[in-house]
């Protein structure tokens, strides 16, 4: 019983990481807490709902639909509320406390046009179950991990092994000496923001899916949840922030489980202020990396 | 005599005025939180059990909200001298979601179908007596060796230390009080409301919170008044800003930070060397 509901928290916890890796590429390049990010993510999930309505239940659809829009709005939220606060060097909390303003007009904003309900998300993915010993997963379960990983491994790749991604590396290493090296940093922080964006939005249509049930309030509970894994993590650690996302969705797993089901959030936020208090460099993050970015 | 509208207008501008003070002495000592809302839901639900279960006084449930509030504020507040900044908001945001969920679960106060049948014991009265007091006291800090104290601490941390000022003691301090003040605004707001769940105490009153205190100005009590008047009596004048409330100060949020991030009233402070960014 115990590595099924391993194997589950794995699942849940996929989808976690998603959203914590876009928290992550913001933070890691701009050292900026985007706290608009769970809103984002909630976006993306009513992109995938309202593109399942039309298609009439296609899940890739849906996918490409939330990928696309949620970008778009990332860069919008970089062009509209970010850049105009860098140009002018304000106070250094400044970008962030405007995203919180960002957060707020966009949950009042989906208040108004999806409903203050929580709302089923439908789809026509045939019901298989797959046994393997004593393991049982569904194909839904498959689905939801196989995109999550898709999408890390081509981040991964990306950021690795690509021109653009180098260029994201340096600028996020030290955007002064990026920019003296030539790179346009301008472009490359508002690719951040969309590839940020694009994976939030992702993961909104897979808790759309694997939940059945979205509402305009889903993005202050997976925000934090993706803070607290960011800090598991490490500030600014792509890794750190999938293996943080695996390891938040099992323990939350287990928790339900063994222990009382609905602390099952609490226990995300009490990880995340024992990780705090105790290494606050993250659990694969150097204390230096700390150091230089508090 | 007033009509019961504009009694109750008043009695929110006393509210919004108390919570924004509980915000304001943390950062005034470059203490950001995020939670207040938590500490806030602490102060209610604990003064209207004590009302409405035993039929204590509402002064000394007022008291006991208050000080339950400040030792949850004390035990945050003390992993905040080691974190600052981004780690202290973020942090500040888990403790609410905490309180929060814990109210949502706890049986005994309702859990999610909320805590009803509190006798109405907040008065215009109350409220203006407690405002009061409470700005006294903020004028008695300003120009004391406490309130230089925490503009030292705030301005610039090493120097303040340096110059013999007791980090430690100063900023738990700051931090503790700020909770006992949310928790009184919790107490009389729960006594107004009547009806209280865990979803009115979420990230969105910590947000409306901080965000009055921005509109003033960070590190100025006056400041936090004006915005409490402005998030308060706004959308009562103008309908528009009723029906589209947060969305209007979300707005007006990210305009401020672009064009007049000290506040909207008071002045920007000097830089050390001009045309160079604050730290």
């Amino acid at each position: 019983m115990l590595l099924q509901q391993v194997v589950n928290g794995v699942m849940l916890g996929s989808t976690y990481a998603l959203i914590a890796i876009g928290y992550t590429l913001v933070f890691g390049v701009l050292h900026l807490v985007h706290l608009a990010h769970g809103e984002v993510f909630m976006i993306g999930a009513f992109i995938g709902l309202y593109v399942v309505l039309w298609t009439g239940g296609g899940v890739v659809p849906a996918l490409v639909g939330a990928l696309l829009g949620t970008a778009l709005l990332g860069v919008l939220i970089e062009l509209v509320a970010f850049r105009p606060i860098r140009a002018r060097g304000g106070h250094f909390l400044a970008p962030m406390i405007s995203t919180i303003g960002v957060g707020i007009v966009l949950q009042e904003v989906a208040t108004r046009l999806f409903g203050s309900e929580l709302v089923g998300f439908p789809h026509r993915l045939e019901p298989v179950t797959f046994r393997l010993g004593p393991l049982t997963v569904t194909s839904l379960q498959l689905l939801i991990l196989g995109v999550a990983l898709a999408l890390m491994i081509a981040l991964h790749v990306f950021v690795a092994r690509t021109r653009l991604g180098m260029a994201m590396r340096a600028t996020a290493e030290n955007l002064l000496t990026a920019r003296l090296l030539g790179i346009n940093t301008t472009r490359i922080i508002l690719l951040t923001f969309a590839i940020a964006s694009a994976l939030g939005g992702a993961a909104g249509v897979l808790v759309g899916l694997s939940f059945n049930a979205i509402s305009p309030f889903m993005g202050i509970d997976m925000g934090v949840k993706g803070l607290a894994i960011m800090l598991i993590g490490g500030l600014g650690n792509i890794h750190g922030a999938m293996l943080g996302g695996m390891a938040l969705g099992v323990i939350e797993v287990l928790s339900v489980a063994y222990l009382a089901s609905s602390y099952r959030d609490a226990f995300a936020f009490a990880m995340m202020i024992a990780i705090l208090l105790l290494r606050p460099q993250g659990l694969f993050g150097s204390a230096e990396a700390v150091e230089s970015r508090v | 005599m007033i009509d019961p509208y504009t009694e109750s207008v008043l009695i929110f501008l006393g509210i919004n005025t108390v919570l924004a003070l509980s915000l304001a002495l943390p950062v005034s000592a470059g203490l950001l939180s995020l939670g207040q809302g938590g500490f806030m839901a602490i102060g209610a639900y604990a003064s209207a059990a004590l009302t409405t279960w035993y039929g204590a006084p509402f002064p000394l449930a007022l008291a006991v909200g208050a000080l339950l509030a400040a030792l949850a504020g004390l035990a945050v507040g003390f992993p905040a001298l080691r974190i600052k900044g981004v780690y202290l908001l973020i942090l500040t945001m888990g403790f609410g979601e905490i309180v929060r969920i814990f109210f949502l679960n706890f049986e005994p106060t309702g859990a999610a179908s909320g805590f009803g049948g509190i006798h109405q014991a907040t008065t215009l009265t109350g409220v203006t007596v407690t405002v009061v007091v409470l700005l006294l006291f903020f004028a008695q800090i300003r120009g004391s060796r406490i309130g230089r104290a925490l503009e030292a601490l705030r301005e610039d941390e090493l120097a303040a230390e340096v110059m013999g000022i007791e980090l430690t003691r100063l900023k738990l301090a700051a931090f503790g009080v700020g909770a006992l003040i949310a928790g009184l605004g919790g107490a009389l707001y729960a006594h107004y409301a009547l009806f209280i769940d865990s979803a009115q105490f979420g990230f969105h009153r910590s947000a409306e919170i901080f965000i009055i205190v921005l509109l003033g100005g960070m590190g100025s009590f006056w400041g936090a008044v004006a915005g409490a008047a402005a998030v308060t009596l706004l959308p009562e004048l103008l309908r528009v800003i009723q029906e589209w409330r947060m969305t209007f100060f979300g707005t007006l949020l990210v305009a401020m930070m672009i064009w007049r991030p000290w506040g909207l009233i008071g002045r920007p402070r000097p830089r050390l060397i001009p045309g160079t960014p604050d730290a």
